[in-house]
């Protein structure tokens, strides 16, 4: 399945993740953080489903994109909190 | 190219997939909206590992196999006014009117606030399973699986699909209460199987009934979580906490159109007649959203609001065995009812909004939702109270207050100048 995977750049990063996952599964696969709330605390996703936008990170420079909403993509560029 | 639609259905779960073949089987045009990328819905979600069950790619295929659906996948609802919905894709967001509309909107989990629930690494139990769906690597990672409901079983399935340690099944639920709820199954011959098909799947996992978990322990993420049951209060080292109880109907759509709702249960529903229908002339409801009765009560549901919206006259037959199916509704609601152990376990410091951050204490004070989303901005941050509004239903601090239009974050363009209707495509199936 070597061929079914695509390269992201996650925080300035190239990784490569198995195709067709989503960008929260790839960040969980990875340990990867996701976002900072309010008051500073670390978040990762709560729902999987696109309700609880705890799992909100940057994708190709747009803002708030709920990751478990959104397929990875070859050249994708993801940049969460830290 | 379409023009307009006779039909739009909202929701390619069960209830909208039976939905959109029964109406596009009476000649109608249909649109089936979705904000997923693949139609399932969450209990049919495509598993990027395992694919679809076959249930439902048969349900799939059906409804996408070329007589007059069209399938817009992640395509959010933003708004809806009578006659049209406004709609927004990755590209664009645009109008779609349609002359009747089938809410097939399912169900939320229901997650509760409890000491450490923030941390990374807990998740909801329906959330496990989303995530494990979409390509979570779980293999090797230890996973504990708490909360109350049918649903723990299937998390746990999942989990150890996906190659997860499966810790064990803590339910709030007394063990007396769940052997009653099993002894009554029989009446369900399809629920029967499927419990009896979790079991086989799930041997050599605990299953510890009157079992909570209180707390997750953690710094920067999940490390621990404490328990307490019948064996007395033990620790316990995990990787992942999938901790759900129950499923809420999602009602965000139904009553930013006005439908009437019941209030019978802690948890609203659609009201809806024999035929579906809600109290909107051009507006059914089908499945979780008229409360939680599982895929086959779902199914059954959206055919009867399909034919509905169409104006076919319904076979009596097929409103009978969907009235059986809807009394499983009451079995869950019987034996399910959380414990005030479970209401009791967030503490003043314990965060109930997760997008503003705002704790269970500074939310006691006040006498309702409204009162405190104006002092606390409790429930107004990105989720729209989507979280804590079931939650602080749930422990009694008055009703929540509902997401307003637009009922998801949008796009500026899409309010301000929404596209014409662009040339849909007609169903193209889909690959399973």
């Amino acid at each position: 399945m070597s061929g079914d995977r695509v390269r992201l750049t996650v925080n300035g990063v190239p990784v490569d993740v198995p195709g067709r996952i989503s960008v929260a599964a790839a960040l969980l696969g990875l340990e990867r953080p996701f976002r900072r709330s309010l008051s500073g605390q670390r978040r990762a996703p709560l729902c999987g489903m696109g309700v609880c936008f705890e799992c909100r990170v940057r994708i190709d420079g747009r803002a708030q994109q709920r990751a478990c909403q959104v397929t990875v993509r070859d050249a994708m560029r993801v940049d969460t909190d830290d | 190219m379409t023009e307009a639609f006779d039909i739009a259905v909202i929701g390619a779960g069960p209830a909208g997939l039976a939905a959109a073949t029964a109406a596009a089987g009476a000649g109608r045009r249909v649109v089936l909206i979705d904000s997923q990328p693949t139609a399932g819905g969450q209990v049919w979600r495509h598993d990027v590992a395992h694919g679809y069950p076959a249930p439902a790619r048969r349900s799939i295929q059906g409804a996408m196999s070329g007589h007059g659906v069209t399938w817009l996948p992640e395509t959010q609802v933003v708004a809806a006014e009578s006659g049209h919905l406004l709609v927004q894709d990755p590209r664009r967001g645009y109008r779609l009117p349609y002359r009747s509309l089938v809410i097939a909107s399912g169900a939320r989990e229901l997650l509760l606030p409890f000491p450490g629930w923030t941390l990374p690494g807990v998740v909801g139990a329906g959330g496990l399973q989303a995530l494990a769906k979409q390509g979570w690597a779980l293999r090797g990672r230890r996973v504990l699986i708490a909360g109350s409901g049918p649903l723990l079983l299937a998390a746990a399935h999942t989990a150890r699909r996906h190659g997860a340690i499966v810790l064990g099944v803590h339910e709030q639920a007394s063990a007396a209460t769940i052997h009653h709820f099993a002894r009554g199954l029989w009446r369900w011959p399809g629920k029967l199987a499927q419990a009896a098909s979790l079991r086989l799947s799930l041997a050599g996992i605990g299953y510890y009934p009157g079992s909570v978990v209180t707390a997750a322990l953690g710094d920067d993420a999940l490390s621990a979580v404490e328990i307490e049951g019948p064996r007395g209060h033990e620790r316990l080292d995990c990787d992942v906490l999938a901790v759900g109880f129950g499923l809420v109907p999602d009602l965000t759509l139904a009553r930013h159109l006005g439908c009437a709702t019941r209030t019978d249960h802690v948890h609203a529903q659609v009201d809806v007649n024999a035929q579906q229908r809600t109290s909107r002339d051009d507006t059914f409801a089908a499945g979780e959203s008229c409360g939680i009765g599982g895929r086959d009560c779902a199914r059954l549901e959206g055919t009867i609001a399909g034919l509905a919206a169409a104006g076919v006259p319904i076979p009596a037959a097929l409103l009978h065995r969907r009235d059986h199916a809807r009394a499983f509704t009451r079995h869950l609601d019987r034996h399910f009812i959380l414990s005030p152990r479970v209401h009791d376990l967030a503490r003043d410091d314990t965060v109930v909004c997760r997008c503003e951050d705002v704790p269970l204490g500074a939310i006691r004070p006040h006498a309702n939702g409204r009162s405190a989303k104006l002092a606390t901005r409790c429930g107004m941050g990105a989720c729209q109270g989507r979280i804590c509004g079931a939650a602080l239903t749930e422990l009694g601090h008055g009703p929540s207050t509902d997401a307003r239009p637009p009922v998801f974050p949008t796009r500026l363009s899409t309010l301000g100048e929404p596209d014409r209707l662009p040339s849909l495509p007609v169903s193209r199936g889909i690959s399973t």
